[in-house]
């Protein structure tokens, strides 16, 4: 059984209800914290954010180098790998950051790395950014956040798929082709202000410039080689962004006000934090967007009180994602709700938090036990 | 027009806010790095998000959720996704008082 009976459109049936039930741009739980504390949190640095951009250009410019060397012997391969990950995933974190204008101190160095970063995501930097404004501002709220990567039930095959950026590249190369010919889906209207749609379309028709290039320079050279560098990277590279990326979220609440019922926080190795820059402690950077990821590892330290226990592993958190993806093919609102621990607030009825594993979600019409009936639990 | 006492000086550190409630409205009050006194509405205009938890850096103010920025002295929307101008109020301090003319 693989229909899903929930409207995840951006302008259906669900958002619609989503709506009138109060869900959308609502108030959510917070962890309470100092003022003192926060304000340090908050506080802006240049420093790490350098430290960390010249280590990621320079072992891309390493690895694309030596890539280039060896090709096309099969030697090449590992060092084609390195670079895709940091081109395809790095630099997805970095897009995501810079977007929240949290990583550099200095407003124009986050631009410049936001611009970078969303040419190798060839993702539009004007979509994209009010896309995830609005995944800020209604996550994981049925119909409203156009970031929700895995249904309920999931599309497995598309899971999969994911790995290997086919739908990253795809779907990012016929939007980009969409903007460049001036037509925004009425799906993006819907988060992008009409004044920023000219932007949008401007971008895509330099970024078209800047491919042809790269196209004529393979004709020239009658070799893809140029687009190893450039746009095929994410089919290669993308497979460490899907796979810290569908920890966040995945087998987790829908329509809660309450991020510590919907986003997983998890330990990862210092390579995979790099790569992934600190956004594994998704709970707190949720609850907390303004806080710069260099100063998540102290947050979380200072919160953890106060929520579900992180998972200790990238395999921890699978060993909760699949066997909940595979319950929703029978339920789909089946989720995981995590124990607190004695020193956490308790979830809160006003934030949705008495929603439970597998009864009816708000603003969910589809759910029809009597039309469907839901195996035992 | 009357000047409305909101708060004592103190309460506000330097490069600071503080929301302030009064008559059905919210508004943020603001110390900046010159101890000078501002006084904005309390929510962003992108959403009804408070001021109050967010950043106060030179002159400015990030939103904490979406980080839309404003120039507290004159309203002005200075980063994306606030785009609309938050409303100012004259501030003055009169023995020890942060005070609001409010219309
Ligand atoms: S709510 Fe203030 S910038 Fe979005």
């Amino acid at each position: 059984m693989s229909h899903t009976n929930r409207d995840y459109a951006l302008l259906g049936r669900d958002a619609r209800l989503a709506e009138e039930i109060g869900l959308v741009s609502a108030q959510w739980y917070h962890t309470d914290l100092p003022r003192k504390v926060m304000k340090e949190l908050m506080t802006r640095s240049d420093q790490p954010a350098i430290r960390d951009t010249i280590i990621l250009f320079s072992v891309m410019i390493a690895s694309a180098g030596a890539g280039i060397w060896l090709w096309p012997s099969w030697w090449s391969a590992p060092f084609w790998l390195i670079y895709g990950v940091l081109y395809a995933s790095a630099m997805d974190s970095r897009w995501h950051e810079c977007g929240h204008g949290t990583a550099f101190k200095t407003r124009w160095m986050n631009d410049a790395v936001y611009q970078v970063a969303c040419f190798c995501m060839m993702r539009n930097p004007v979509t994209w950014r009010w896309s995830h404004t609005r995944h800020h501002t209604d996550t994981i709220i049925v119909g409203h956040d156009p970031e929700i990567i895995a249904m309920r039930p999931a599309v497995v095959a598309r899971l999969i798929l994911n790995f290997f950026g086919i739908f990253e590249l795809w779907g990012n190369a016929k939007t980009t082709l969409q903007l460049i010919a001036g037509y925004m889906p009425e799906t993006t209207k819907s988060f992008v202000p009409e004044p920023e749609r000219k932007r949008a379309f401007l971008i895509a028709r330099i970024w078209a410039v800047i491919y042809l290039g790269v196209a004529a320079l393979a004709f020239w050279m009658q070799s893809i080689l140029p687009f190893m560098v450039v746009g095929l990277p994410i089919l290669f590279g993308s497979w460490h962004m899907v796979m810290t990326g569908y920890m966040q979220h995945l087998g987790l609440a829908e329509n809660v006000l309450d991020h510590r019922l919907n986003s997983r926080t998890v330990y990862v190795n210092p390579i995979s934090r790099f790569i992934y820059w600190n956004m594994n402690f998704h709970v707190e950077h949720h609850m907390f967007p303004m806080v710069p990821y260099h100063a998540l590892p102290r947050m979380h330290e200072l919160v953890k009180h106060d929520m579900p226990p992180a998972h200790p592993s990238i395999l921890s958190a699978y060993r909760e994602i699949i066997p909940t993806l595979i319950r929703q093919f029978k339920n789909p609102d089946w989720f995981v709700k995590r124990e607190l621990p004695a020193s956490a607030q308790p979830y809160r009825a006003e934030y949705h938090g008495d929603l439970e594993p597998g009864a009816p979600t708000p603003g969910i019409a589809g759910y029809d036990a009597q039309a469907r009936p839901v195996a035992a639990e | 027009m009357p000047w409305i006492a909101a708060c004592s000086a103190d309460d506000i550190d330097t490069e600071d806010l503080i929301r302030w409630d009064h008559a059905g409205r919210s508004y943020a009050i603001y110390r900046s790095p010159d101890d000078d006194y501002f006084c904005t509405d309390g929510f962003c205009t992108h959403e009804a998000i408070h001021l109050a938890d967010g950043l106060v850096m030179d002159y400015v103010v990030e939103c904490p959720k979406h980080n839309g920025q404003f120039d507290y002295r004159s309203g002005e929307a200075v980063r994306l996704p606030a785009c609309k101008n938050l409303n100012t109020w004259q501030t003055r301090v009169e023995n020890g008082q942060v005070e609001i003319l409010i219309d």
